[in-house]
């Protein structure tokens, strides 16, 4: 193993009969997620016969088939010269997508749990929290729910010790050393400082989400009066 | 056109078709039937496209009242099903007319039935599939599961000339003690594999059991000493086994993509159904095969497909 964690080769895990895990490190690390992306696009690119989803993780790939028409014997060949290739292949310049982010109050209430466990005031959460530029690890666990890297560790707070039955969509929030938004309404017990008035997911458009893994996220505090109107144009739409 | 106006809907009844793809990379679960031999069998009996979408039914069927002529199918779990208070069979086309009364009861053996309808049942379709993620709240209709007094249409339909009905000996039956098989990973590596009580020793299917995943009850499956609780997060297939801290299998289905715990083994796509078919209660018992097993099961399970359908011409 490298530094980085990186693996010197690929690791090939079963998952069923009908897909498997690339892997290409251990652990959360940009350099491992950017081999992750580069290999997905140029599978992607150049998709093998068989080969249906193809689905970036933090640190490997799942890739699903159809053994009707291709074995992973056939496709650990194909994927590894891929990979010996994959230094000249370039990845997408990453795009910044910016979320407006109405903090604390009603839209936040667990903004005093956070500041509580760090002695912050509100104002200095809303700064360090709307500060880095996020990368998007993965999208998952709901549809368009970003696993974002980069949480600054002054905010670093456990997840609540009661989880919510129903997080409202749009919710903002941090667990651990992470930090996230809930596009649809779901249970969950992260710590939730503020609400986007985005439509993060919108299956009824034809593009359903704003971002993709690999791109990065900055979130812009916004006050309560640009949160509502821009909730009406997104009703509008 | 209107085709079929619900009374009462059941358990849990939901509109589905194959599964919604393309989008599990952006946390998009496939949903769709869980039971697809069933599902398939039920649009081949009414002469539809692979394609079309057809009613889930879950332990407690509907009561239906018919708004047009159609053929209709009731495939997949064992339930008493009357035409106007008069008795009718399962995995074989019906012809009903306006007015009927379709009243579909109790499961008796399995858990899950699809009603398949001439043309399918005509809802929008959203991203690619009329399935229902009830979770994600789209698709199907209106995104969740049928209420009383709901009316849903039907895409237009030749009817067919004449009956259709599945060879008895391919019907399925849907043991309350179902074998599993499955693929070791693809976090084995977490396990004693050798040692583990989940190849070999009985489990329980718990009350916890939905389109989600089902959770089981049996001898705990510890994970190694030296290895980590949980994995970095990532997408689950159908039918993968994870194993949470209180190290009681769960069995991972179609309405979910992400997970965070080691999945110690895979149910084969094969037996999905088979799983799909247990209710709370029943035992399920894993069996370890390697995937050039699976893979003829595979291929033999496209095969009896092919020869059903060559067979309905």
């Amino acid at each position: 193993m490298m530094a980085s964690g990186l693996f010197e080769k690929a690791v090939y895990r079963l998952a069923g009969d009908t897909g498997f895990l690339v892997e290409f490190g251990e652990g959360i690390d940009p350099t491992i997620n950017a081999r992750v992306r580069a290999m997905a696009k140029a599978l992607e690119n150049k998709k093998p016969l068989g080969v249906g989803e193809i689905i970036p993780t933090y640190r490997s790939i799942l890739i699903i088939y159809d053994p009707g028409e291709t074995c992973p014997d056939a496709l650990f060949p194909v994927i590894e010269r891929l990979e010996t290739s994959l230094k000249t292949l370039k990845l997408e310049p990453a795009r910044l997508v910016e979320i407006p982010v109405c903090y604390g109050g009603d839209f936040g209430p667990d903004m005093v749990n956070v500041q509580k466990a760090h002695g912050l005031t509100s104002d200095q959460v809303v700064q360090i929290h709307s500060h880095p530029e996020y990368l998007i690890y993965m999208v998952g666990f709901t549809p368009g729910f970003p696993f974002l890297g980069g949480l600054d560790k002054r905010l670093f707070t456990p997840r609540l010790e009661t989880p919510r039955m129903r997080v409202p969509e749009g919710s903002v929030g941090i667990a651990n050393n992470q930090t996230g938004m809930y596009p649809i309404a779901s249970p969950g017990g992260w710590q939730l400082i503020g609400k986007t008035p985005l439509k993060l997911f919108a299956p009824d458009r034809t593009t359903p989400f704003l971002y993709k893994a690999g791109d990065r996220i900055k979130f812009i505090p916004i006050s309560e009066q640009q949160f509502s109107r821009i909730a009406r144009q997104e009703e509008d739409r | 056109m209107t085709a079929l106006k619900i009374f009462a809907p059941g358990g849990f009844t939901t509109v589905q078709d194959r599964g919604r793809f393309g989008f599990q990379q952006m946390g998009v679960p496939v949903s769709g039937a869980l039971d697809l031999f069933a599902f398939q069998v039920g649009n081949l009996l009414v002469g539809n496209q692979d394609t079309c979408a057809g009613l889930e039914i879950t332990v407690m069927g509907p009561k239906i009242e018919i708004l047009k002529e159609m053929d209709i199918a009731l495939t997949g779990a064992k339930m008493a099903m009357t035409l106007n208070d008069k008795p009718v069979e399962q995995w074989t086309s019906i012809r009903v007319r306006p007015k009927d009364i379709l009243t579909i009861s109790m499961v008796q053996q399995g858990c899950r039935a699809y009603l398949a309808v001439s043309g399918g049942i005509k809802v929008a379709k959203v991203m690619g599939s009329y399935a229902t993620y009830v979770g994600g709240k789209i698709g199907g209709f209106m995104g969740r599961p049928l209420q009383q007094g709901d009316i849903l249409e039907t895409h237009g339909a030749v009817l067919l000339k004449i009956p259709r009905a599945l060879p008895r000996k391919d019907i399925p039956k849907y043991p309350t003690h179902a074998l599993i098989r499955v693929i070791c990973g693809p976090q084995d590596h977490y396990f004693d594999m050798d040692a583990s009580p989940l190849l070999g020793t009985p489990y329980m299917v718990t009350t916890k059991a939905d389109r989600m995943g089902y959770r089981l009850q049996g001898r705990a499956v510890p994970i190694k000493e030296n290895m980590p609780k949980s994995i970095v997060s990532e997408p689950a297939m159908p039918g993968s086994i994870q194993i949470p801290p209180d190290e009681q299998p769960i069995i991972l289905l179609v309405e979910q993509t992400v997970g965070g715990y080691a999945k110690i083994a895979t149910v084969i796509s094969t037996d999905l159904p088979r799983v799909a078919q247990t209710t709370p209660g029943d035992i399920v018992q894993f069996e370890k095969i390697d995937l050039a097993s699976a893979h003829r099961l595979h291929r033999e399970e496209t095969q009896k497909f092919r020869r059903l359908k060559a067979f309905f011409g």
